[in-house]
């Protein structure tokens, strides 16, 4: 610990902490446009100038360390005519275009400007211009009005991994770019955007749609993978015009992953905002009494064991547990939350869950992934995993599945069930890595459990991890990722077949004669004989909406107050930012609507009592943002046979990472970055 | 950058290959992207062997970048930031004048005008562009053509120059005023006395 004064306050800090650090611990701010906290310090704009006794020149806060005694001053005259005049340099080559500048409202450099920048311009000459550049379909430059503080440039480098800007040429003529006019190619480009500290990056699906100050503020959680990213929900009226994350440091730290940020103009495209009845095999537009009484008759007149649920991947836990309750009052055991078909055993959470925890990837050393690219699946967890390796020169990962780059070193161990079944030999290379690794994880994709083998897959998964030391009293490093939002919270409500219950594929190929699909798109919906009426309960007209005979209209995750349960466990409440178009309605209410119509109805009129009854069927629920690593439970085992596992290979989740769901494949932003942005395959192949 | 010349595509040549084992090998192991500038170099002499005009496409960067396993954009970046790279075509004789304070105090403005009429005219044979310090200020002003230096110049003396360089001459290197290297101008203006006679000790 070093003891610093700054501005007469005595303060203790690390040693190692650096002056702007120490500043900001002893609640001195510091203004500042390169440093970023989570990025390596450059140094280069030279805003947090400071005094510091016996040093001759003003110096640079955010790159001095702290020395023992050092007396520093942050707000002295010569600090604010130091911080002045750096202000006139970045001006003079600035463009006075804050009223047509998306950035204004929010911008860095417009607020120092308020305390550090002069009335006027004593610059006389040409003002320096910048060509703008092709960022892709995501990121509008307007670069003239770049600073160089390079953010961007270490943010691709160091978090993202995916080195493609940079600073070309030097002095007058230096600019950013990335030199080759071709998109981003990271999942994780968007954030570049808030980083930016002023407004040469820009969001360009965002250009000139709203002033800052005119949005509502909403937080939520994001449903488009697994890892509940927290982000804010900016609207106005009754648009949804942004979203943007929220810091939350054990799961997304301060990112979003692309899909996430810009998929939201499909939020506005191909909804069904009221119900829709098909009639003599088209569908035509009803009221909610007539869908009701329709679906009630339909419902009544099908035995119990014929009538099935499928819940989708952006299902909110509210409308699974309603869902749910219906199916049972029905006398229906046929629930299946597991869409993909994955071999996932709800019977014990560490069977299904992200054990190691989020944080816990900052005490890994070893990992290995099966059937996952963790890079399109969960983009900013993949990113935590990324500055592991970073920071931990014995980092080791190694990769059973289809070949992809992850941002870091990743030995490829083979794609198919043998290169797996090899892992089990104790002498097999990486096998011997992983043993000899003090923390070493385990990851396992969807798309390795919806195998026909999946339960296999799984057992020889859990032998390697217990081989491997990861079971654990006090690490569990085995980790299941999932790619839906829905999937953990649909698994704790027990939204799995009961007792005798039909799971995806039997209720799909004839084995029931009423299908209820909630939000359920990611199906074959061929399989579906005609005969079965398929209901369906969701916010886009997509395939589960084509194929349905009775459509009815819900809400999207912007639209709705839900509890989402991520990957490691964490249940999450997002608020309501806007409510849903025309006639549509939040989903519990549409279930417990459809319960009263068939003189069901279920025991809660508003949504605290509905989470009540949430609570008692999963303690998880009542303690939201909470999650707690558990432990091995010694003897848990699960069912498959090692033995059935075959040598198929494994596929990955998805193709293209921007059209995984109603909301993206609405979007015509994530339309253009499908076709724009090089596929992860086309790239490897170049 | 709408200008930028991919020219696809682009492979080392024969003779250029045999020299980049001994270029990486200068480099600790991990290291090799410390060879991106000779590298470049390398490149940029092969397209000038080849083709007669000394440049570094963007798509020797690329087998560059991918032959020392660093990212393109960072050689991208060394490419654009020294001007002894040209990331265009040059001709036979590329002009760089330099421009900074103490060559232009000297009079660079009369060297940079002959070089641009020399330019206008026979555009085949010379390009020019203006660099920042060469590093031959007390020789200001300096004119680098291709690998050389050409010092002390004038308008006039600069236009003599490119001249004979259009010839097909071979003008000599260094100062156009016959100063030594970069002794005063006219010879020497001190130490005329033999040093080497003085005792020593004298002064103590």
């Amino acid at each position: 610990m070093a003891k610093v004064t700054v501005d007469g306050i005595e303060i203790e800090v690390p040693n190692g902490f650096t002056v702007l650090q120490a500043a900001e611990a002893a609640g001195k701010e510091i203004p500042r446009f390169c440093y970023h906290e989570r990025l390596s310090i450059a140094g280069n704009c030279r805003m947090c100038l400071v005094e510091i006794e016996k040093m001759p020149k003003p110096v640079a806060s955010c790159g001095q360390p702290v020395g023992e005694g050092m007396v520093i001053f942050t707000d002295t005259e010569k600090v604010r005519q130091a911080r002045r005049n750096v202000m006139e340099f970045l001006l003079i080559n600035h463009p006075l275009d804050c009223p047509i500048c998306d950035q204004g409202g929010e911008c860095d450099l417009q607020d120092e400007a308020m305390g550090y920048g002069r009335d006027h311009s004593r610059y006389l000459e040409n003002k320096r211009a910048v060509t703008d550049k092709n960022f892709g379909p995501l990121v509008k430059t307007v670069m003239t009005r770049c600073i160089q503080c390079t953010r961007c440039v270490r943010f691709l480098s160091e978090v993202a991994g995916v080195p493609e800007l940079g600073a070309t040429s030097r002095g007058e003529t230096m600019e950013i770019t990335n030199y080759v006019e071709r998109g981003l190619t990271s999942e994780l480009s968007g954030n570049i955007i808030d980083l930016c500290p002023v407004g040469a990056l820009t969001a360009k699906p965002y250009a000139f749609v709203a002033r800052t100050w005119e949005l509502r503020k909403t937080d939520s959680i994001d449903v488009f993978d697994a890892v509940g990213t927290n982000i804010r929900i900016d609207s106005r009226g009754g648009e949804v015009l942004r979203i943007l994350p929220r810091i939350n440091d054990a799961v997304n730290e301060e990112w979003l992953a692309d899909k996430s940020r810009f998929a939201l103009d499909g939020l506005k495209r191909k909804r069904l905002d009221r119900p829709w009845i098909r009639v003599a095999g088209k569908l035509q537009p009803a009221s909610w009494d007539s869908a009701l009484a329709a679906l009630a008759a339909r419902i009544a007149s099908a035995a119990p064991s014929r009538i099935g649920a499928i819940a989708g991947n952006l299902c909110d836990a509210e409308s699974m547990m309603a869902l749910k309750d219906l199916m049972t009052a029905l006398g229906s055991h046929n629930l299946d939350c597991r869409q993909d078909g994955t071999a996932l055993d709800a019977s014990q959470r560490e069977f299904y869950l992200f054990n190691t925890t989020i944080e816990g990837i900052d005490e890994a050393d070893a990992v290995l992934f099966v059937g996952v690219d963790p890079r399109r699946e969960a983009p900013v967890l993949n990113a935590r995993l990324r500055r592991r390796w970073v920071e931990n020169l014995n980092f080791v990962a190694g990769m059973i599945g289809r070949k992809t780059d992850v941002t870091y070193a990743c030995t490829h161990l083979g794609d198919d069930g043998a290169a797996l079944r090899a892992m089990l030999d104790p002498e097999h290379e990486f096998t011997k890595k992983l043993a000899a690794a003090k923390k070493p994880m385990m990851i396992i994709g969807q798309q390795a459990l919806a195998r026909l083998d999946g339960a296999a897959v799984f057992a020889a998964c859990w032998q390697i991890a217990g081989a491997a030391d990861m079971l654990a009293a006090d690490w569990h490093g085995f980790n299941v990722l999932h790619n839906a939002a829905a999937r953990v919270g649909g698994l704790d409500l027990g939204f799995v077949p009961q007792e005798g219950g039909k799971d995806v594929a039997a209720m799909l190929n004839g084995g029931v004669d009423v299908l209820w699909l909630l939000g359920a798109d990611e199906l074959d919906m061929t399989k579906i004989p005609p005969e079965t009426f398929v209901i369906y309960q969701g916010h886009h007209g997509d395939r589960g909406a084509a194929r349905a005979d009775l459509i009815l209209p819900g809400a999207a995750y912007t639209e709705k107050p839900g509890t989402y349960v991520n990957t490691e466990g964490r249940a999450q409440l997002a608020q309501r930012a806007i409510f849903p178009p025309g006639e549509a309605r939040e989903d519990w209410t549409i279930i417990r609507a459809a319960s009263a119509a068939l003189g069901k109805p279920l025991p809660y009129n508003d949504i605290e009592a509905l989470r009540r009854r949430m609570i008692k069927v999963s303690p998880v629920f009542g303690a939201p943002d909470v999650v707690r690593r558990i432990a091995h439970a010694d003897g848990a085992k699960p069912a498959g046979d090692v033995a059935h596992l075959t040598d198929a290979p494994f596929t990955p989740a998805f193709e293209t990472y921007y059209q995984t769901d109603p909301i993206s494949r609405a979007s015509p932003t994530m339309a253009k970055c499908a076709t724009e942005i090089p596929a992860p395959l086309q790239r490897a192949a170049e | 950058m709408s200008e930028m010349i991919v020219s696809e595509p682009f492979s080392f040549d024969e003779t250029s290959a045999a020299a980049i084992p001994a270029i990486i090998g200068r480099y600790p192991p991990g290291k090799q992207a410390s060879a991106v500038m000779p590298l470049l170099d390398l490149a940029q002499r092969q397209m000038a062997r080849l083709t007669g005009h000394a440049w570094v496409p963007r798509a020797a960067m690329d087998v560059i970048a991918d032959r020392l396993t660093m990212p393109r954009i960072r050689v991208y970046e060394v490419a654009t930031f020294y001007t002894m790279f040209h990331t265009k075509p040059v001709q036979k004789f590329h002009l760089q004048v330099c421009t900074t304070t103490p060559c232009w105090l000297r009079g660079s403005d009369a060297v940079m005008d002959a070089c641009r009429h020399a330019v206008a005219a026979h555009g085949d044979v010379f390009s020019t562009e203006e660099v920042e310090c060469l590093g031959a200020c007390v020789n200001a002003p300096v004119l680098q053509v291709n690998d050389d230096y050409y010092e002390d110049l004038d308008g006039i003396r600069t236009e003599a120059l490119l001249e004979a360089f259009r010839r097909g001459d071979a003008p000599p290197l260094g100062s156009t005023v016959g100063r030594q290297n970069s002794a005063p101008e006219g010879g020497r203006t001190t130490l005329f006395a033999d040093v080497t006679k003085q005792d020593s000790g004298a002064e103590s």
